[in-house]
């Protein structure tokens, strides 16, 4: 098996992706992390990430191959993988205390705070990781650390002594060192601290288990993936350190990375944090047109968040508010600015929160519609990715919407199709790398013909 | 009104009017061509005279858009500064809603309705689209002959769809009985002045839509029975300001704000929402050639408005007579966003205003507008500010 | 930056522009020192203008787009919109309206020096409604300037009718003619203007023949943001004048040595030979990033073959000619015949009709906030030039003169995305094809 790979990433203003295929175009593994003022930081994390996914799933193949490990692989390979987690996790935390306490320092009432937090926090960790906790929200560190630092800060806050606000505002400053400060998260740094924590508390770790896993991870490291090629898309592509030809539009990547995932695929809608994009694309998923929202960001994932931030609720929670909607309300306004005004207006007349609700998404979608038509319409198969294609309020909007005005369509929604820019970027890059390759055996062939 | 019959009372004309009126299926144009069988012709705002289509057989439909549509082809055709009108209206031509229509005429109002009558031939090349001009040049020789033919090339056109060939005898009857009309809504809008507290101009405004989409007898009849009945009504009185309400209108603002702003305590005495169901001012002759006389309706007979050029006329001085014939204590502009020439005429209008010492205020608006909190704030200040302001002169 | 702005530096300027920048400034000099030198201003607009009427009678046009374009491109916009948004103008409206209302409220011109004030205001009102609105606004801040209004009937039905053309002959006649005479006090010298309409048509075959050079591969002009450097002498105050012609003869031979040479223009990033897309431009261009705007598509190898902006002034290439021997009669046939007041059919079809002439790989709509004229129903053109030609059509939005309306990333994005289909599009998608075309 070769270990030549392909990856493709996308940088996007909210979230930043990589998918890494292998020589068939499997895919190996895919990263995701939130996008930061430092993009290239974001883009390595991203790509450290989907390695690691890419090492974990080669690593569970390895032990259920191995006749020693075969009948513990699942338990194992599982345990391993959130052990990595888990170290991840926790030197993340390291970091965040060690930047909490010197934020906190010379306040000793918020040092005290801090660290009885800490030991919380680190204590939670182990919950987290055990197998036994339900996924969280979001996979992201400041997020899981955010929520719970928030929790804490409030049992620990005083109004007099120690303010909420004030606790709370070291994390924020904190996280952003976190984030930014380069630290070892990789499959190679990590892997062997992992598996001896597993092993460690893994019953059944015989010294034969415990021998056979140790040289299958071994294995492992010694043969890293090579990176054939790799191509960058999305909002900030441009600050990717690639030449011009390993660039490329997030319009081709996402008609690609759709017609990969669902080749019967002829429109795409692409909602995303800072624009909506329709596609059409041929048999091939080759991008016949396209069209973008105008200049105001109306109707994107964007304007969820504002209307979030007025209620006062998290956007996950927009979705599935709006779905207990019992009443249609129309909203007419799709700018960010007018939108919170409606709002209140609305809500002042009495209007229910998620009824309202209800008439935002489907405002949302009336925008996504336009620019569908002006696209070219929505033809059979429809593929649904970005952001927003995960609250089902928009879905069940974009559905109804649908039926209403091209009738009967196919609807392809994926959980996965966040990554389906970074899925074409890569298929893309293997193509790149096969031209490369032809280009070059075609100037050996040349050179061997001159010198015969 | 028959004996035995119970008079209506205003409100309950203005809820049939308001269903007509907003109706953005065109109802009433659709039962009135199964019943007899004729041909229907839209206008766009902001004018066109109605007497040709009569006289051409046809039913005169003003298609003046909609706000209470959701909006999808529409949006596709047009960018985000372009006005919401045209929206509506690509709307409804591209879900059938205009499908009693068989001519569309686009009369010269601006860039985006102009534009809008090109679009029209690609989009529908079955149906007759026409494009009116308008006269610039006020010479009667000049400007008046080349809009009398742009007028008749408009009846031979129509002529050609309804099979009615538009006599001068015939289009002279046109004119009588459109004189007829406005007669009528003249002494409402005189009425509207005088007892402001009968004629709420949120009944008044349905009841003139309703006949954009109505025949011109059965209108009339509306209109004349809704006189009665306001006349006869006894509604409280209040202490309102007098305003006069601006927004050359072309695309409509949404009936909730004629409300917002009467609940804000105004009494609109004047308008020019529905701008050309109005825009002829006075009785036209009934002698010489009809095509003329409608050409020259245009350069002696008509209101002031962004869309039509008049040599050496002093801006907003229209407003101001109007203002001071209507005993208005203020003047509210409600210009539609993105509407340039009722935007760049403002400012005009406003320095006239003020060298007459005519308080105003504004605000943009759109036909599908859902928020009036903000305008209702801003009305209430502006009429408390002048109550006081009369009060304390 | 600094990097960049010495390459701009670097890159050699035609010959045809120098002397092109020579003559604006010259234009703007003039007018600088119109008062003092007696002569009476006319400000009127580019399409539709009558250029040699106004010189026959010896009177200097002012052109208050052209302003608005220089402010734009020098920068000046941006100050200029927000003084007359202050006082009291909507942010809705039309900024080359606002910028030359700001421009005359702090009273100095686009290269710094005075713009006299008009003593007639001249509205040919040809293919744009806010125009009426323009000047009824000047009209307001200059009471004393005397109106004369040119109403050119608008090609509703695609055609120039008798009796739209009779309309506009009669207009000069009793209207124009006779409030020049008025405001020159001598009368209208017919056998001058008859002069300067022959030269009108002398250089009108020139400029059509720089036009369609542009059907040569490479080719040696680009037809937009070039193009606009082009039409300056024409569509302003050199119409009919001998600088003008010497102007396009010039411009002549040095675009018949690039052909010769097979070199394309001279653009922000310098020469253009090695062009991959041949495009089709509809609408007006942005002022206040135009270099940035140019090597946007000069970057990507796009080149501009065609495009409409250029046409505004006249549609030279589809026959118009000024024909010295009906003197009224060709003043009205070319402001009917203007690009922009032809109807949608006609200007999808005329569009069709460039990429089909020009061989044009894409053709992109800029649509501008401020011109309603341009934009409203561009969306509707393009789904129908594409549907006419199989020529993919590309959208993007800017301004005139308002940078706050000019996104550069926004713009970047899109050609890029557009670029980028057009070279999928023309190679099935594989890498290495991409990679000769990018």
């Amino acid at each position: 098996m070769s270990d030549a790979c392909y990856v493709g990433i996308d940088l996007g203003s909210t979230t930043t992706k990589a998918v890494v295929l292998d020589d068939e175009c499997r895919v190996l593994g895919r990263g995701i992390t939130n996008s930061r003022s430092n993009y290239d930081l974001a883009c390595e994390i991203a790509q450290t990430e989907a390695f690691v996914d890419a090492q974990m799933s080669r690593l569970r193949q390895s032990f259920e191959s191995d006749d020693v490990l075969a009948s513990h692989a699942k338990v194992l390979g599982a345990s391993v993988g959130r052990s990595f987690r888990y170290r991840q996790h926790t030197r993340q935390l390291d970091t965040l205390e060690r930047e909490c306490l010197r934020l906190a320092h010379g306040n000793a009432d918020l040092e005290a705070a801090i660290e009885r937090m800490m030991v919380a926090m680190r204590e939670d960790a182990e919950r987290l990781f055990s197998g036994l906790a339900a996924p969280s929200e979001s996979e992201f560190f400041r997020d899981i650390a955010g929520s719970l630092f928030q929790r804490l800060a409030e049992q620990e806050s005083s109004p007099k002594t120690l303010p909420y606000e004030s606790i709370v505002g070291v994390f924020d400053r904190a996280i952003l060192v976190v984030e930014n400060e380069p630290d070892d998260l990789s499959f190679e740094g990590n892997a062997k601290a992992a598996l001896t924590r597993s092993l460690e508390r893994y019953a059944k770790a015989d010294d034969q288990v415990r021998d056979a896993a140790i040289r299958q991870i071994d294995d492992l490291l010694n043969r890293p993936f090579q990176t054939a090629c790799s191509v960058g898309t999305g909002y900030g592509r441009a600050r990717l350190p690639f030449p011009k030809a390993q660039i490329r539009s997030e319009i081709l990547c996402h008609g690609l990375g759709a017609h990969i995932m669902y080749p019967g695929t002829r429109t795409v809608l692409d909602i995303g944090g800072q624009d909506t994009k329709g596609i059409q694309v041929d048999e091939h998923g080759i991008v016949t047109s396209f069209q973008m929202n105008d200049r105001c960001a109306a109707g994107c994932g964007r304007y969820l968040g504002y209307i979030a931030d007025e209620m006062n609720l998290g956007v996950h929670e927009l979705g599935p508010l709006a779905q207990k909607a019992k009443k249609k309300v129309k909203i007419s306004s799709t700018c960010t600015v007018f939108a919170g005004a409606e709002l209140r207006e609305r809500l002042s007349l009495g209007e229910k929160r998620e009824d309202i609700l209800a008439g935002l998404h489907r405002a949302i979608i009336l925008r996504a519609m336009s620019i569908l038509a002006r696209s070219g319409g929505v033809e059979e198969e429809f593929t649904f990715t970005g952001g927003v294609a995960r609250n089902q309020a928009a879905v069940k909007a974009l559905r109804d919407l649908i039926h209403e005005n091209y009738g009967d369509r196919t609807i392809n929604i994926s959980p996965a199709s966040i990554y389906m820019g970074a899925l074409g970027a890569a298929h893309f890059a293997k193509r790149e790398a096969e031209e490369i390759l032809a280009a070059s055996s075609a100037a050996t062939e040349e050179s061997a013909e001159v010198r015969a | 009104m028959e004996k035995g019959h119970t008079m209506r009372t205003p409100e309950q004309i203005a809820e049939q009017c308001e269903q007509i009126a907003l109706d953005d299926h065109l109802g009433e144009v659709t039962k009135w061509r199964e019943e007899t069988g004729g041909h229907a012709a839209g206008h766009l705002p902001v004018y066109t005279p109605r007497e040709v289509i009569d006289a051409a057989g046809m039913l005169p439909v003003g298609v003046v858009g909609s706000g209470e549509m959701e909006i999808i082809r529409g949006d596709a055709y047009f960018q985000s500064y372009i006005c919401h009108l045209p929206r509506s209206v690509v709307e409804m031509g591209l879900t059938g809603r205009l499908d009693s229509l068989d001519a569309m005429i686009f009369p010269a109002t601006c860039d985006v309705i102009r534009n809008l009558s090109g679009m029209w031939k690609l989009l529908f090349p079955e149906k007759l689209v026409h494009y009116l001009d308008v006269p610039h040049n006020h010479d009667p020789e000049v400007g008046g002959v080349f809009y009398a033919g742009e007028l008749r090339r408009l009846a031979k056109d129509l002529s050609k769809i309804s099979g009615v060939e538009v006599t001068d005898d015939a289009l002279r009857t046109a004119i009588e009985k459109r004189n007829e009309s406005r007669r009528l809504m003249r002494k409402l809008f005189d009425l509207r002045s005088d007892s402001p507290e009968k004629v709420p101009t949120s009944e008044l405004y349905v009841l003139m839509r309703a006949g954009f989409q109505m025949p011109q007898d059965a209108h009339d009849a509306l209109v004349k029975e809704y006189y009665e009945a306001a006349l006869a009504s006894s509604r409280p009185e209040f202490d309102n300001a007098r305003v006069v309400v601006i927004g050359s209108f072309c695309e409509q603002p949404p009936i909730g704000l004629i409300r917002t702003l009467e609940k804000a305590g105004c009494y609109i005495v004047d308008d020019d929402l529905l701008l050309g169901a109005h825009f002829i001012l006075d009785d036209l002759e009934l002698e010489g050639d009809p095509f003329t006389t409608l050409a020259k309706s245009w350069f002696d007979h008509a209101r002031s408005m962004p869309s039509r050029f008049v040599p050496d006329e002093v801006k907003g001085e229209y407003l101001v007579q109007l203002t001071k014939k209507r005993q208005a204590e203020g003047v509210i502009f409600a210009a539609p966003s993105f509407c340039d020439p009722a935007l760049l005429e403002q400012p005009m209008l406003q320095d006239a205003l003020e060298r007459a010492g005519i308080a105003h205020t504004s605000f943009k608006y759109a036909e599908n507008n859902g928020q009036f909190h903000p305008i209702l704030e801003q009305a209430g200040t502006f009429t408390d500010s002048i109550k006081l302001w009369s009060e304390a002169s | 930056m600094t990097e960049k702005k010495k390459d701009e530096k670097e890159i050699p300027k035609e010959p045809s522009m120098i002397r092109q920048k020579e003559l604006i400034s010259g234009y703007y000099d003039e007018l600088a020192t119109a008062k003092e030198d007696g002569k009476k201003v006319v400000y009127t607009f580019v399409p539709g203008n009558l250029a040699e009427l106004l010189a026959a009678f010896d009177v200097l046009p002012v052109l208050p787009e052209i302003n608005a374009l220089q402010s734009g491109m020098r920068k000046r916009s941006r100050d200029y919109i927000a003084t007359a948004e202050k006082s009291g103008h909507s942010e809705d409206v039309c900024t080359y309206v606002k910028c030359d209302l700001g421009m005359m409220e702090q009273g100095i011109g686009p290269t710094g020096k005075p713009i006299p004030e008009p003593d007639m205001l001249l509205l040919s009102y040809t293919g744009c409604f806010t125009f009426m609105k323009w000047f009824e606004l000047l009209k307001e801040r200059f009471p004393k300037a005397e109106v004369a209004m040119l109403h050119v009937p608008y090609q509703g039905d695609g055609e120039i009718t008798k009796e739209m053309r009779d309309y506009t002959v009669k207009q000069l006649e009793t209207e124009i003619v006779p409030k020049l005479e008025k405001l020159t006090g001598k009368k209208l010298d017919r056998d001058r203007l008859k002069e300067l309409l022959v030269r009108s048509a002398e250089a009108e075959e020139d400029l059509v023949w720089t036009w369609e050079a542009a059907k040569h591969r490479p080719s040696p002009i680009d037809g937009y943001f070039g193009g606009v450097f082009y039409i300056g002498p024409i569509f302003t105050a050199f119409r009919g004048t001998q600088e003008g012609v010497d102007y396009y003869r010039l411009l002549r031979q040095e675009v018949q040595a690039r052909i010769d040479a097979h070199e394309g223009p001279i653009t922000p990033r310098g020469q253009l030979n090695d062009q991959k897309f041949r495009i089709v431009v509809e609408g007006p261009p942005n002022w206040t990033s135009f270099r940035d705007f140019w090597s946007m598509f000069a970057d990507e190898g796009a080149v501009c073959v065609a495009s409409t902006y250029t046409r505004v002034g006249g549609l030279y290439d589809q026959g118009f000619r000024h024909d010295p021997d009906d003197i009224m009669g060709t003043m009205a046939d070319y402001c009917l015949g203007c690009y922009t007041n032809l109807n949608l059919p006609q200007r999808t079809k005329l569009i069709a009709k460039y990429c089909e002439e020009y061989e044009a790989d894409g053709f992109i709509a800029h649509s501008v906030k401020s011109c309603n004229s341009f934009s409203a129903g561009q969306l509707l053109m393009l789904r129908e030039v594409e549907k006419m030609t199989g020529v993919p059509g590309g959208f993007i939005e800017s301004d005139l003169v308002d940078p706050r309306y000019f996104s550069a990333a926004n713009i970047k994005n899109r050609l890029e995305s557009y670029f980028q289909m057009l070279a999928q599009r023309k190679t099935g998608g594989g890498a290495k094809s991409m990679e000769a075309v990018l």
